[in-house]
């Protein structure tokens, strides 16, 4: 479904990606794990276009995105859950969740898709005209992800979800990101959480600094030697 | 080469060039002069829409006690300074310790010189209200020239008191970046705790550019009232004349200690040209030009004339990096 | 002395009539400001701009008065856009004070283009209507519809901000700019779409002015900077701190000026905002 071909990325004078290809398949849920500053939001954010690839092809479907601006993108079916939730803290759970839908095609389709996002949390649905900005942290990601559901899409990205969390609500985010996957989502998450979101998805890939060192199912992962001994402390 | 320049323009009455071209240099030197003050605190982010309050305070102040007190506007001048280093600290001094910067600084101040014209306005009685002013004429007989009053009714002597004054405003611009630094201006401009965190006590240095700038631009009223022998509340305070000092000082570019002088010289010639060029046919019609220059030059020259020039020229003479 | 005084009471309620309208003023440059970051100091030379607009269409082509005005509010909501587009996104990366500026430089342009192509007389829209009197207390019919008018158009205004996509995007993108695009918003659009919705707003409060006051170039500068006093008073961009200061500034005009003559009611109002300045600096309900 998503593919990345020799991407390269940056900021003013300073380069973030080198020569990064992956690829995401319908149905699948796959993680790119790896050590801060490794460049896992930076490609979160040239696939949602926020910055431009300074090199390489990004498809959507089979649709290149490289002519795509940035507003455009959550209309080819990618929704991103960015880093730090950045929710809109005085607006409700409801208008945050109502701004996840402005794309014509999820207007439409409002009040079915609120009703399954209260459906799968039931906590924002007591909270719904509670201000945003008010609500606990993981919360406050319910909401995000909520948010990022309500336009429909048939790939979601998710930056971090756990970043911030108490140990005891990074298990529910890391539950309700589970449901999700099974729930039929595409789903390309960027964690720091290695041994959490290596239960929860199928592939990984291993991103440092800027580049893929490492790939393969969630479980070759785990075993490996390399992994166990950097990020997991064995 | 500064020296040739100054020297001839010290010269430049006795070219006889005729009453009205020598009222223009006047009028560039002056209003040059008040520019330069207003850019004083305005190149350090210290953007104030009020000055027309410092110069209507400097204005009326001697008109008003010569008219009904007989004062000597020497003496009222005195009261005037005195008023405004009042006014400069009270709107300053909050200002400057609760960090009012920016757009809100630039508003305050507005409100400032709308209070100033307001009460002058609405002194009606004393001050002529809308209608204006003019100073008594101390010139009985044949006089035409009364130093006790102030006024002179050649304009050669006003050319030369209004050079000696804009003279003395570009030195007090020079000390006042020798005394505090370069580098202690440039981070109160910009970096506000990092100019604290290095010792630099900087509600007081603001405080301290802001008192020099209105009282500068106070005896810029004085000079203008005497010089004019006409005031009234529009063409001395308010937020067009506050408005028309950033202007200017931007046009000529504020960063530059040439540039508000260049700036009074641009606005004024070019209101002269479009006179020439139009007659009265089409009044206002310099003004319009000007409003769209003035938008033009924000969006493209933010440095103004001169420091778009200064790049210009520095780009022109710069030596090819050497190699490493 | 007796303290209930009929005709300070019709001080206070002309205060109120004011506070209506000073409210729907405050509101548009709130909205610029809340939205794009931009103070548009020309914003009182936009309402000259629609005031001459129903003059011409009504007086002159003789329009009929309720066409002129809806005609003029689109006008002025296109000088608007064309402001924003031309003027303001060229300085929208440059210093907030170049963006001030600029906007300085338009007032100029207005009030000189005005003089030029208007002339400098008075204009009077030539419509009379009656005074209402309540008991020994009289007011002007013209300051209640535009009280009336104004009203119903923060409520309007209210609705559209709290229940419609386009009303939430735009208060959404002055809490989170950045991540706008993420929700399929383009922020340039909103930008344009808020332009319009302020120069509108200007083209409203014109058509409620220009029943009271006769129009001429400079007219700008007689409630342009009490406009923006509102602004930083209530907190620049705060809609409901505007709202509350419009008021209280009011009741110092008008009482104020109950007491001496007009202008001093001007003069303590500026002077209760300098110090409001001093005691709240970011505004009643500015947050920093």
């Amino acid at each position: 479904m998503l593919s990345l071909e020799h991407v390269s990325a940056g900021y003013a004078g300073f380069q973030a990606l080198f020569d990064v290809s992956l690829e995401v398949k319908a149905g699948e849920a796959v993680a790119v794990i790896g050590p801060n500053g490794a460049g896992k939001t930076t490609l979160l954010r040239v696939i949602s276009k926020l910055i431009d690839p300074t090199a390489g092809e990004i498809r959507m479907e089979g649709g290149a995105l490289t002519a795509v601006p940035a507003h455009e993108v959550i209309a080819r079916g990618i929704a991103h859950v960015p880093e730090n939730r950045r929710l809109f803290p005085r607006l409700t759970v409801e208008e945050n969740l109502k701004m996840g839908s402005f794309v014509p095609s999820a207007r439409k389709k409002y009040t079915e898709n609120i009703e399954l996002v209260y459906k799968h949390f039931p906590r924002l649905k007591e909270r719904r005209m509670q201000l945003a900005g008010t609500l606990s942290g993981g919360e406050q990601q319910m909401c995000a992800i909520g948010r990022a559901l309500m336009s429909g899409p048939r790939l979601l990205l998710l930056d971090e979800p756990s970043a911030g969390l108490a140990p005891v609500v990074v298990q529910s985010i890391f539950e309700l990101v589970r449901r999700i996957c099974t729930e039929g989502y595409t789903v390309l998450i960027v964690e720091q959480n290695i041994r959490q979101v290596l239960k929860v998805v199928k592939r990984a890939y291993l991103l440092e600094a800027g580049r893929i060192v490492l790939t393969g199912s969630a479980n070759e992962l785990l075993d490996s030697k390399e992994i166990q001994k950097t990020y997991l402390g064995l | 080469m500064k020296y040739g320049a100054l020297a001839l323009l010290a010269a430049v009455p006795l070219l006889g060039i005729g009453n009205y071209p020598l009222h223009l240099v006047i009028q560039v030197l002056l209003w040059g002069y008040i520019y330069t003050s207003w850019s004083l605190m305005g190149r350090l982010g210290m953007v104030s829409f009020g000055h027309g309050a410092f110069m209507s305070i400097g204005a009326y102040g001697v008109v008003m006690l010569w008219n009904h007190f007989g004062v000597s506007p020497w003496i009222g001048a005195l009261a005037a300074l005195t008023a405004t280093a009042a006014t400069a600290f009270v709107i300053g001094y909050p200002c400057f310790r609760f960090k009012i910067v920016g757009h809100y600084f630039a508003l305050v101040t507005l409100a400032l010189s709308e209070v100033a014209r307001l009460i002058i306005v609405a002194l009606r009685d004393q001050t002529g209200g809308s209608l204006g002013a003019t100073p008594n004429s101390a010139l009985t007989g044949d006089a035409s020239m009364s130093l006790a009053a102030l006024q002179f009714s050649n304009k050669i002597v006003w050319f030369y008191i209004v050079l000696a004054v804009w003279l003395a405003g570009l030195w007090i611009w020079r000390q006042v970046d020798r005394s505090m630094g370069r580098i202690a201006l440039q981070a109160i401009s910009e970096e506000e705790e990092a100019a604290a965190s290095i010792g630099i006590h900087v509600t007081r240095a603001k405080l301290r550019i802001t008192m020099i700038s209105a009282l500068m631009t106070c005896a810029g009223g004085v000079l203008y009232a005497q010089y004019q022998l006409y005031i009234n509340p529009d063409s001395v305070g308010g937020i067009a004349i506050s408005l028309q000092m950033v202007f200017g000082a931007i046009a000529g570019g504020m960063y530059a200690r040439l540039g508000p002088t260049v700036g009074a010289a641009f606005t004024l010639l070019l209101a002269e040209g479009l006179r020439y060029a139009f007659g009265n046919r089409f009044p206002a019609l310099d003004t319009t030009i000007y409003g769209v220059m003035l938008v033009l030059f924000i969006i493209f020259m933010p440095k103004g004339i001169l420091g778009a020039a200064e790049q210009g020229w520095r780009k022109l003479t710069a030596k090819s990096p050497a190699r490493a | 002395m007796d303290i209930f005084d009929i005709f300070l009471l019709e001080a206070v309620l002309n205060g109120l009539l004011l506070g209506g309208l000073l409210a729907l003023l405050s509101l548009g440059l709130n909205l610029i400001f809340g939205v794009i970051d931009v103070v548009w100091i020309c914003y009182a030379e936009l309402i000259m701009c629609g005031m001459y607009a129903v003059y011409y269409l009504y007086v002159v082509y003789h329009w009929p008065l309720l066409l002129a005005m809806p005609c003029a509010i689109g006008i002025v909501a296109l000088l608007g856009v064309l402001l924003h587009q031309f003027v303001i996104r060229p300085v929208l990366t440059a210093e907030p004070i170049n963006q001030l500026l600029v906007t300085g430089g338009v007032l100029f342009f207005l009030q000189a283009a005005a003089t030029l192509v208007f002339g400098i007389e008075f204009k009077n829209l030539g419509v009379a209507l009656p005074s209402i009197v309540v008991g020994e207390m009289s007011f002007s019919a013209s300051r209640l519809v535009a009280f009336c008018v104004a009203l119903a158009g923060v409520l309007a205004l209210y609705f559209f901000l709290k229940r419609s996509y386009l009303g939430i995007a735009i208060r959404a993108i002055s809490q989170d700019r950045a991540i706008m695009p993420l929700m399929g918003v383009s922020p340039a659009r909103i930008f344009v779409i808020t332009s319009a919705l302020g120069g509108a707003l200007a083209g409203l409060a014109a058509c409620l002015l220009v029943l009271q006051y006769d129009t001429h170039p400079a007219i700008g500068l007689s409630f342009g900077p009490i406009t923006f006093l509102i602004c930083v008073l209530g907190g620049l961009g705060n809609m409901v701190g505007g709202f509350i200061a419009a008021f209280l500034f009011a009741q110092f005009i008008s009482v104020g000026g109950f007491f001496f003559a007009l202008e001093w009611g001007y003069v303590f109002s500026f002077i209760f905002f300098i110090a409001m300045m001093f005691w709240r600096p970011q505004g009643i309900l500015g947050g920093k």
